[in-house]
Order: structure tokens, then C-alpha cells, then sequence
């Protein structure tokens, strides 16, 4: 539970951070909230020799209504998002899901630019961002580039992320209504054993937490209702093509099932919601 | 004696009342100081080298990799070590004359046994250095097949250790007529025979072990603290096994954080920092981590238990019929043996059962040893009668109360000689399950229920008994002595009033979140007529409280508290005399209210307790041959146990499609006896409530066939939050045990002694309409769901 020595350094601009990840990109890793990184380090999962914290960068923390979309500091805090007026008004899947993150000691540590970079498929607002079909803004040495959420989650921990590149915000459309989330766990605090992000606005997209490898869509389900199959057939192809994981806390096979079930109750919520 | 759900009793002092616990405030401000705040200057820090292998010679162990690396001071392997030893690690209850217990060291010699097993120590000027270290220690093991599974290691398939001829430890059976076994069983109508399965449990205590010993520097002596349930017992334990004379021991338990059972024992990282501290004369620590103890720390339950009863037509059993495996883990600990024996008694839980018969074989295994844990042995008990009643209610087609109501012991039997030879002190179980099926409208939740049958919904209800009976306040010695335990239960209390009025009690009892300090204080304001503020305890510190033995099992209170009353009453026999002395009347001639002595008839001729104080403390003017100071001690050995009592009953709802369980109510009526603090009790009931329901929803520490603990975080143990319970409805009635003067029973284990097969009999019940009779603990929403499955194809369960 003690990590292996490293060197730490603190941030005060994007531009420092990338200076001091571009000397060494891959033993160097930037701390956010720490809440995915650090508990890595305790079980000396990762062991990278310098720590930049971007974590008191000024002016990353930021919930703002731009126009036709919603744009978000990297370093915002699920706490922050969660109660964030222009979050709740203008993408209430987002604000909701940030809530429904571990417990609130974690939501008032964690970041959503740490939560999305860390490309964990048991986190939550990674399917949010790509069932919103949000754009990932990304600052590096070879200057800012934006990447889709549909390209953004590339398997177990990757991203398109490169190692000398920082994630500065996050974009997503405005979806006041039609979403539906549910997430399946054993205890109110857990990671989702599954979990399902669903938006309806005309075009259905359904993310799933928990289902593969990284983040996914439910494409098969996607495509049953493109091609006008009522939601209970859809849901009922939620699983297809996946090959979810097996652990303590579920089979792959209980997963598939799971994902059926709650894919349908997501759609259900959210074609309730849009009335 | 009262069947009659009490608000709390109207108290008359402070005796009775929610008085706050006066350790919260240090508590809760981070004023309390545990082991590993204690700043030591010039401590080593100790990291445990651990076998990775369930089974495995340790072919050799290279420290000198370690020796090299910064700030270490020294490291060693189990052979360095070997000479330090008196005698091999203590095991207080050797069950039968013909028990197997491997030798087992602090610091494994040549054979690890389980994942965890110690192999090499560290020392080095900081826990990181240490840790660090340990990683550079080059071991060489030739992994052995390990005996993993507790049904498989009875076979003997596989050996635990290599030197044992059978992983059978012992057989110890309580069959005091099996003649009137075997009729009842013959005879009998209907028979139920059932199958469960206790997993293990990691106790999960909020602080870690940890332990610093310090050498004085005058003397010669060892200072020890630890995060310890048992100070005193633990210095007895180190002295003959680290061949150190006791009296050269002193044991500290400072501020200790929980320990449910798990801080019950003497553990190698006690007997390697003191022996490393005489040594090498330098402070020695260690602080257990998280993971490590998951693994390091005993485990709790693991049995497999085969029940039966012996019943008529209208469901009244005859007899009870039980065998046990249990799993001892790799090695006895302090009183892994001893731990189905607590419950081998009660396997006919609160029922009128006139013929019984218990078998329990203790089983090594290649996994962490076991040991007591919240409630050791009756719990399983408890889990085995109470969903064995509810399978033969479905038998009979009776509801789960009324198959209960025609079995339980009369409130008019005690007390009531059982079957299994203990004599229940007072009860009255119909009174408890009556209060409780109240509290939760029963007959309502069963309308509710029917409807939503009816209806198909898809979230079921459930409803769940359980009524029990524990024995606890151990224990008389005597009849420890008739169990092969190798010390007595008695409690030890010293109460001296200063010269100012102000009051020390000394108690025996080594309280570790309980709130002793609150209780006894409570006990000497009204005896002595003293603020509780007045009152100052001293404990688990050995050379405060020389004598005790310390807390578990219940037994503060009924035990401890009532040496405490005796030594009070003492005291005043003393004050009395003095007051006499003084008043120039005859002692008889005394009453004693609020603190004050006065004369019969004239109230205005009277002394303080508090002013007899300090004439006691000045000598001035005491009776021919009265010592001086008011003091006196009692050790009090309880004739028998008590028996607290209740029902429970939870009321769960189940998703039939994701097979998740909700917890959506919970009634508890408990019986404790008399209460010294309502507001204790509940604290203590809603915590064992709450690892009650762990252990039917969500915890299991769960191992590979490697022999690997797979549960070693608390991402993958699951220990249920207050969001995973309802707020709870309690209710109390008060039947005073006849066995100690205060009336007292203890509180402690209940909780979770009831929950378990209340909360699993209620999934079941909410399945049972779908041919659903039993699902394994932990009930997870993966096994609800496969249940679903298999019971009822067709309806979306897997299978
Ligand atoms: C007990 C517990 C329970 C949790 N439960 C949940 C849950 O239920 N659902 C859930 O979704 N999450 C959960 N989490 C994870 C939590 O949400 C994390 O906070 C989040 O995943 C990571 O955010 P962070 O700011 O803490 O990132 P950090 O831990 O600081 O960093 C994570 C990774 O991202 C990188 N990184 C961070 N910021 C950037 C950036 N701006 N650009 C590029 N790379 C960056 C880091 O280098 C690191 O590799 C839980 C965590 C804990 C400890």
C-alpha cells in the first residue's frame, strides 16, 4: 500500500505540465484527483518515476454553455458537474451520471478529464461522453487536435491519448431530454458490475459500462431500433457481439444478461423522459 | 418477568437512561491515538515477508539481497530466528485430548502453509525502506498441492502439512442420548435434512493490527503495544512462547478499532516485534495493511453443516440432528478449535427439543487460519435452525411464526434444562416474536406479498424469521474447564474513591469500541452517587489492570460489570463502617441514597460518601483495625452464562429480473436483560445487524483452487455501507437474567448472531412460490438470478 518512490512536481499551466511531460514521456504520468491513478500506485500496478499534479491548474474547473454545445474543464470535479446549473439544465445524463460515481468522497476528488483519459470500461462517464457523441479537446506538443468520443476509447486503459498529450476539455451536444442510465451494482458505492448510457433524439446511441474490453456501444441493439424494432427486441440484442468479462462480481454470462435488462429499462427511461 | 415491548424503562438513575458515550468526543476528533500514531523515536519498522503459495517447502531463504538495500537494519528467515522461541504459537483449546495441531512459528521453518504465511522478516528505519526490502529477499519454494476446499481436505486427498497424517484435526461430538435420537428420528412423521454452507468472512475491523514494542531502557523490561482485544492475556501468551518472564511484559492497548473477534488472539507480528526488540534492544513496530490483513488476520466462520430434525405432522420437531465440517485454516490459533463448540449447543436454537445429538470434525486447510469472529459459532447455529425451521414450515405447508410459536420453549420452562445440558437462565420467545411481527405489520406484509404474487410484479417480497437464543457472558470457569479451554472466565474490578470524591474504577474488561467506559461509569454513579464525569476507568493497560480477561464473547457486562457492581458494594460495606464510626450509630442503622449515608429517622445526622473518602484517605479517626482508603477489588465468576434472546425479521425485495435483493425493512426485538444504555444497545444491535447482513449478502473471502485469496481489497470484499440497510425498527423487552445482580444478559454478537438466516429466509421466501429452497451465501444477484433460473425455467433466470 506504499507506492514505489517517485518525483512529484506541480503544475501551474497546461504549458509546464507539457513541458515536463515531454522530457520523459513514458515514466512520466500528470495526477488529477488521483482517485484511479493513486490506488494503481499503492499496489505498485503502475510505477511511474515522475508525478506532474495538473491538478491546481487554474481555469481547467468549468461547466459552460457554448452555444449549441456544453463545454467542460478537464479538471471539473464530479461533484462540480453533478450541481452544475448548465449541466443539469442542458445535459442532465452528464450531471446525473457524475452523482452516480463511487461515493462522495470520490466525486468531490475525481475529475472528469482523469475519468475519461484513464479509459477504465468500468467507469461511468466514459459511457455518458460517447453515448452523448461528445469531442475530446487534447493539447500536446504537436498543438491541440480534437478527437470523437467514438475514437477516443481504444481498449483496456488505452485511449487515443498520446503519452505527451493532455486532455483540456471536454464537448458535448445539448440533450435536455431522452436519456435514460442505469447502473447495476451490488453496494451503492461500487463500480458498475454493468451499466448502460442511453440517449434518444431522433437517432438512439447506447453506451455500456462494463461490457468489453473498454467502452462500448450496443451497436446490434442501436441498429434494431434504426431499423424500427420496438425497445424490448432491441434491448434483447444488447449483448451481441460482446464479449464482457468475468469476475467476483458476475459472469459473462450474467453480464450479457444484464445488459439486456438494463438496456431496455435505459431506453424505457428515456423515451419516458422525451414524453 | 415481562413479555411487554418496552419503551425504554423508566429509570430511576442514571442507570436506564441514552446517556452519550463519553469516548465519542476523542473518537470522533481524531483525539484518539491507535498503535500506529504513536510516535517511537528510533523504531524499526518490520515488513513480513509472506509465502506466495497456498502449500510449498521453503527450499531457501537469501536475506542478503534485503541486508543491502537503504535503511535496513536487519532481516532474517525463519531458521535465523528459530532459537528465539520458548515454545511454538499458543493454542488455548485443544478440544479433545487426541487434537492434531501442527507446530506453528512466527516465522515459517521449512513448510509455508497458506498464502500469507510469514517466510523472512525486514527491519528497517521506515515502513516504506521495510516494504521496499522485503521485495529484495530471494526465496525459493517447491510448491506442494494444497488442500483448498474444506469437503475435499476431509477426504485427505491432499495433506495441509506434509508431516500430518490426516488433515482431521479432531471429532468432537455432545450426543448425551443417542438412543432418543435415533427413535425420534425413526418415528418420525417428517424429517427435514438441509445442507448450508457458512463461507469465511474477513473481519474487516476499521483499524488494522498493529504492534510496537519498546524495550525500557531501566529494567529490562518490554513495553508492548497493540491493537489487541486481550492485553492480558496476550502478555501471559508472550511470555511463555517468546521465553520472557511475564512479569518483565507490560501490554498497552491504546485506542483500538474494532476487532470483532479478529484482535482475539496471539499473532506472529506480536511475538516477532518483541522478539526482534530484545534482540536487537531497539524499538520494533509493524502496522498491518489493508490486503495483508485479509490475509494475515484470522478469518471468521467456515463451516459446512448438515442439519436434520425429526418432526411431527403439525411441525413440532422431536429432535435435532447435526454434523459439521470446520474449517480451521492451516494452523490453530488462540481458539480456532473452540469455535463450533460455542454453538454445538444451541443447534436447537429457542425450540422445546428433547433429544440432540452435535458432531463437529475441525479440518486443516491451505488458507488463513480461523478464529472467533462477531458471535463465533452461534451465528451458524443460529443460521442452521432458522432456515431448518423454515424448510420444515414449506414441509408442513405452516407459516415460518406459527411453526416457531408451536415449538418454542415456554416462558413458564425456565429455568429450562436443554437437551444439549445448559440450563437457559429466563426467556420468553413467544413475547419477542409477537413485539416483532408488530413492528413490521406481518400479517400486512403477507397481504402484500399475495398481491404482488398475483399481480406477477416483477419486484418480489420477501419475508424473513429469525428467532434466537445465544449463550454468552463467557463463561464460568468451571464449565470451561469441562471443555478442555485452558482458562478460566471470570472478571476482575478494583473501584477507589480519591480524596476528593472522585472515583477510579479498574476493570479487567478491554473495551475496543463497546463503550465501557460509558456502562461502568454509569454502574458507579448510581451506586456511589457520583456524576458518571466523576468517574475515571482505567484499562487494558497491564500494569494499571493487572488482573482481567479481557473483552469478547459478551462478557464485559454480565462479567466484567458485575465485578464492577460487587467491588462497589464493597466499597460501601467499608464507607458504611466508617460512616458509623463517625455518626456514632450502629452500622444497620444506615441508609445509603444518592451518596449519602443517613441515620434511620434522622435524616439530618448523615455523611457523604465523598467526605468519607477523604477521612478514610487522612486516617485520622478510622475504627480499630480499619485500613485506611476506600478500595476495594472483586473477582466475580459467573455461575452460569446468560441467554440473550429475540426475533428479527427482514423484508427484502427481490428484482426477478436482475436477481438483485433489496433490504427495504428490519424489525428487531431483542432481549438483553436489563440495559444499562438503550442507546448502547442499539449501537450494538444495528452494527451486528448490519455484518449479519453481510454475511447473507455480500461478504465472502474467496479463494482460487491455487489456494489464492481473490478478496484482498475492498473493491472485492464487500463490506456493506449504510446505503446498502434501511433504517431500522427496534424494539426490546426485558426479561432479567437471574444469573448476575444487574440482570444483565450482553448485547454484543445478537445482531449479527439474527440477521443471517433472517435476511436469507426472506429471499427464499420471496422465491418460494417459484419452487425456490435455498440459495448460497452470499446471496448475490448472479446466484439469485440462476436460482430464479433453475427453479422456474421460462421465467428469464439463468441457470
Ligand atoms: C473507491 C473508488 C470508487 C470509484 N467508483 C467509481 C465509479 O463508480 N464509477 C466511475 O466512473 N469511477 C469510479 N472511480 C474512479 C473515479 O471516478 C476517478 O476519480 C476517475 O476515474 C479518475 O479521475 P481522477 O481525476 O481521479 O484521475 P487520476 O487518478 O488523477 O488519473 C487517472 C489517469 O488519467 C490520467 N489523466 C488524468 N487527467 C488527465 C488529463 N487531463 N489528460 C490526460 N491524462 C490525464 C492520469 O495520468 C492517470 O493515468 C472510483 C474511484 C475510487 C477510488
Amino acid at each position: 500500500m506504499i507506492p514505489a518512490s517517485f518525483e512529484y512536481r506541480r503544475a501551474g499551466s497546461v504549458e509546464e505540465a507539457l513541458g515536463w511531460l515531454a522530457e520523459d514521456p513514458d515514466s512520466t504520468k500528470l495526477l488529477a484527483g488521483g482517485h484511479s491513478l493513486l490506488p494503481l500506485m499503492k499496489l505498485r500496478l503502475a510505477t511511474p518515476g515522475v508525478l506532474v499534479d495538473v491538478g491546481r491548474i487554474p481555469g481547467l474547473n468549468y461547466v459552460r454553455d457554448d452555444g449549441d454545445h456544453v463545454a467542460i474543464g478537464a479538471l471539473t470535479r464530479h461533484r462540480d458537474l453533478e450541481v452544475s446549473d448548465v449541466a443539469r439544465g442542458h445535459v442532465p445524463l452528464l450531471a446525473h451520471v457524475a452523482g452516480q460515481v463511487g461515493d462522495p468522497q470520490v466525486r468531490h476528488r475525481g475529475t472528469i478529464g482523469g475519468s475519461l483519459a484513464h479509459g477504465d470500461p468500468a467507469s461511468d462517464l466514459p459511457a455518458a461522453v460517447l453515448a452523448l457523441d461528445g469531442t475530446m479537446v487534447v493539447d500536446g506538443p504537436r498543438g491541440r487536435r480534437e478527437v470523437q468520443a467514438a475514437d477516443f476509447f481504444r481498449g483496456f486503459l488505452e485511449t487515443a491519448l498520446a503519452p505527451d498529450e493532455m486532455l483540456t476539455e471536454v464537448r458535448v451536444h445539448k440533450a435536455p431530454a431522452g436519456w435514460g442510465f442505469q447502473k447495476f451494482n451490488r453496494r451503492a458505492q461500487d463500480w458498475a458490475i454493468v451499466g448502460v448510457a442511453a440517449v434518444v433524439n431522433g437517432d438512439a446511441r447506447v453506451a455500456l459500462v462494463n461490457m468489453g474490453p473498454t467502452t462500448l456501444r450496443a451497436r446490434a441493439t442501436e441498429e434494431a431500433l434504426d431499423a424500427g424494432a420496438n425497445i424490448a427486441d432491441a434491448a434483447a440484442r444488447a449483448a451481441e457481439g460482446l464479449d464482457p468479462p468475468s469476475d467476483l462480481n458476475g459472469s459473462a454470462e450474467y453480464r450479457r444478461h444484464l445488459a439486456t435488462v438494463l438496456v431496455r429499462r435505459a431506453l424505457e427511461e428515456a423515451t419516458a423522459a422525451r414524453g | 418477568m415481562s413479555a411487554t415491548m418496552t419503551e425504554d424503562t423508566p429509570a430511576k438513575g442514571v442507570v436506564g437512561t441514552r446517556m452519550l458515550r463519553r469516548e465519542d468526543p476523542a473518537l470522533l476528533s481524531g483525539e484518539a491515538r491507535y498503535v500506529h500514531d504513536l510516535v517511537v523515536p528510533g523504531a524499526l519498522h518490520m515488513a513480513v515477508v509472506r509465502s506466495p503459495y497456498a502449500h510449498a517447502r521453503v527450499t531457501s531463504v537469501d536475506v542478503s539481497g534485503a541486508l543491502g538495500m537503504p535503511g535496513v537494519a536487519a532481516a532474517f528467515s525463519g531458521a535465523d530466528l528459530a532459537g528465539e522461541w520458548g515454545s511454538a504459537m499458543p493454542c488455548a483449546w485443544p478440544v479433545t485430548a487426541d487434537m492434531q495441531s501442527p507446530p506453528h512459528f512466527p516465522v515459517a521453518l521449512n513448510e509455508a502453509c497458506y498464502v500469507g504465511d510469514a517466510v523472512a522478516v525486514v527491519l528497517a528505519g521506515s515502513q516504506a525502506e521495510a516494504q521496499d526490502a522485503a521485495g529484495a529477499v530471494a526465496v525459493v519454494y517447491e510448491e506442494l498441492p494444497a488442500a483448498v476446499d474444506l469437503e475435499d481436505a476431509a477426504s485427505d486427498r491432499v495433506l495441509a502439512h506434509s508431516d500430518l497424517s490426516s488433515n482431521r484435526a479432531y471429532t468432537w461430538e455432545l450426543t448425551p442420548d443417542a438412543d432418543a435420537v435415533t427413535r425420534a428420528f425413526d418415528a418420525a412423521a417428517v424429517t427435514v435434512k438441509e445442507r448450508y454452507v457458512q463461507q469465511r468472512l474477513i473481519p474487516a475491523a476499521m483499524e488494522p493490527r498493529g504492534v510496537c514494542v519498546v524495550p525500557q531502557p531501566f529494567g529490562g523490561e518490554y513495553l508492548v503495544y497493540s491493537a489487541t482485544q486481550i492485553p492480558h492475556i496476550l502478555r501471559t501468551m508472550l511470555g511463555i512462547t517468546a521465553g520472557v518472564p511475564e512479569e518483565r511484559i507490560r501490554v498497552v492497548a491504546p485506542s483500538v478499532g474494532g476487532g470483532f473477534g479478529s484482535k482475539l488472539d496471539v499473532y506472529a507480528e506480536e511475538l516477532l516485534c518483541l522478539v526482534l526488540s530484545r534482540r536487537l534492544r531497539k524499538p520494533v513496530r509493524w502496522s498491518e495493511e489493508r490486503s495483508e490483513a485479509a490475509q494475515a488476520t484470522i478469518h471468521g466462520r467456515g463451516q459446512v453443516q448438515e442439519i436434520e430434525l425429526a418432526a411431527d405432522t403439525d411441525g413440532r420437531v422431536q429432535a435435532v440432528r447435526v454434523r459439521l465440517l470446520a474449517d480451521m485454516g492451516a494452523y490453530m490459533q488462540l481458539v480456532t478449535p473452540g469455535v463450533p463448540l460455542l454453538g454445538a449447543f444451541l443447534y436447537h436454537g429457542v425450540y422445546d427439543v428433547a433429544a440432540y445429538s452435535f458432531t463437529c470434525t475441525g479440518v486443516f486447510t491451505n488458507k488463513t487460519p480461523t478464529d472467533a469472529y462477531r458471535g463465533a459459532g452461534r451465528p451458524e447455529a443460529t443460521y442452521a435452525i432458522e432456515r431448518a425451521m423454515d424448510a420444515l414450515a414449506r414441509k408442513v405447508g405452516t407459516d415460518p411464526a406459527e411453526v416457531r410459536r408451536r415449538n418454542f420453549i415456554g416462558a413458564d420452562k425456565f429455568p429450562y434444562a436443554s437437551a444439549a445440558g445448559l440450563l437457559f437462565d429466563s426467556g420468553n420467545y413467544e413475547g419477542a416474536l409477537d413485539a416483532a411481527l408488530e413492528l413490521v405489520d406481518y400479517e400486512g406484509l403477507r397481504e402484500e406479498q399475495a398481491r404482488r404474487r398475483g399481480q406477477g410484479a416483477s419486484k418480489l417480497l420477501g419475508v424473513g424469521l429469525s428467532s434466537y437464543v445465544e449463550m454468552c457472558g463467557l463463561a464460568p470457569s468451571r464449565v470451561l474447564a469441562s471443555l478442555n479451554y485452558v482458562a478460566g472466565g471470570w472478571e476482575a474490578a478494583t473501584v477507589r474513591m480519591l480524596p476528593t470524591g472522585k472515583v477510579q474504577v479498574v476493570t479487567g474488561a478491554t473495551p475496543h469500541g463497546q463503550g465501557h467506559v460509558t456502562s461502568w461509569s454509569m454502574i458507579i454513579a448510581d451506586k456511589l452517587g457520583v456524576s458518571p464525569e466523576d468517574v475515571e476507568v482505567l484499562h487494558s493497560d497491564t500494569a494499571v489492570s493487572p488482573l482481567g480477561l479481557d473483552t469478547y464473547g459478551s462478557r464485559s457486562l454480565a462479567v466484567g460489570g458485575t465485578a464492577i457492581a460487587l467491588a462497589a458494594d464493597r466499597l460501601i460495606d467499608k464507607a458504611r463502617l466508617l460512616a458509623a464510626h463517625r455518626l456514632e450509630v450502629a452500622p444497620e442503622d444506615l441508609e445509603l441514597s444518592s451518596g449519602q449515608f443517613s441515620v434511620r429517622g434522622s435524616p439530618s445526622s448523615a455523611m457523604a460518601l465523598g467526605a468519607l473518602a477523604f477521612e478514610a484517605f487522612t486516617a485520622h479517626d478510622l475504627p480499630q483495625g480499619m485500613e485506611p482508603n476506600l478500595e476495594a477489588s472483586a473477582t466475580y465468576d459467573p455461575t452460569n452464562f446468560t441467554f440473550p434472546f429475540g426475533t428479527h425479521v427482514a423484508v427484502v425485495e427481490v428484482d426477478a429480473e436482475t436477481g438483485k435483493v433489496d433490504l427495504v425493512r428490519y424489525s428487531a426485538v431483542d432481549d438483553c436483560g436489563n440495559q444499562i444504555n438503550p442507546l448502547i444497545v442499539d449501537g450494538q444491535v444495528h452494527g451486528g445487524i448490519v455484518q449479519g447482513v453481510a454475511q447473507a449478502l455480500f461478504e465472502e473471502a474467496v479463494y482460487d483452487d491455487d489456494g489464492n485469496l481473490l478478496t484482498t481489497t475492498f473493491t472485492d470484499y464487500l463490506v456493506p455501507a449504510a446505503s446498502e440497510v434501511p433504517s431500522f425498527s427496534l424494539g426490546r423487552t426485558v426479561t432479567p437474567s437471574p444469573s448476575n445482580p444487574l440482570g444483565v444478559k450482553g448485547i454484543g454478537e445478537a445482531g449479527t448472531i439474527a440477521s443471517t438466516p433472517a435476511v436469507v429466509n426472506a429471499v427464499v421466501d420471496a422465491l418460494s412460490h417459484l419452487g425456490v429452497v435455498d440459495i448460497a451465501m452470499p446471496v448475490t444477484p448472479e446466484r439469485v438470478w440462476r436460482s430464479i433460473g433453475a427453479a422456474a425455467p421460462g421465467t428469464g433466470g439463468g441457470r
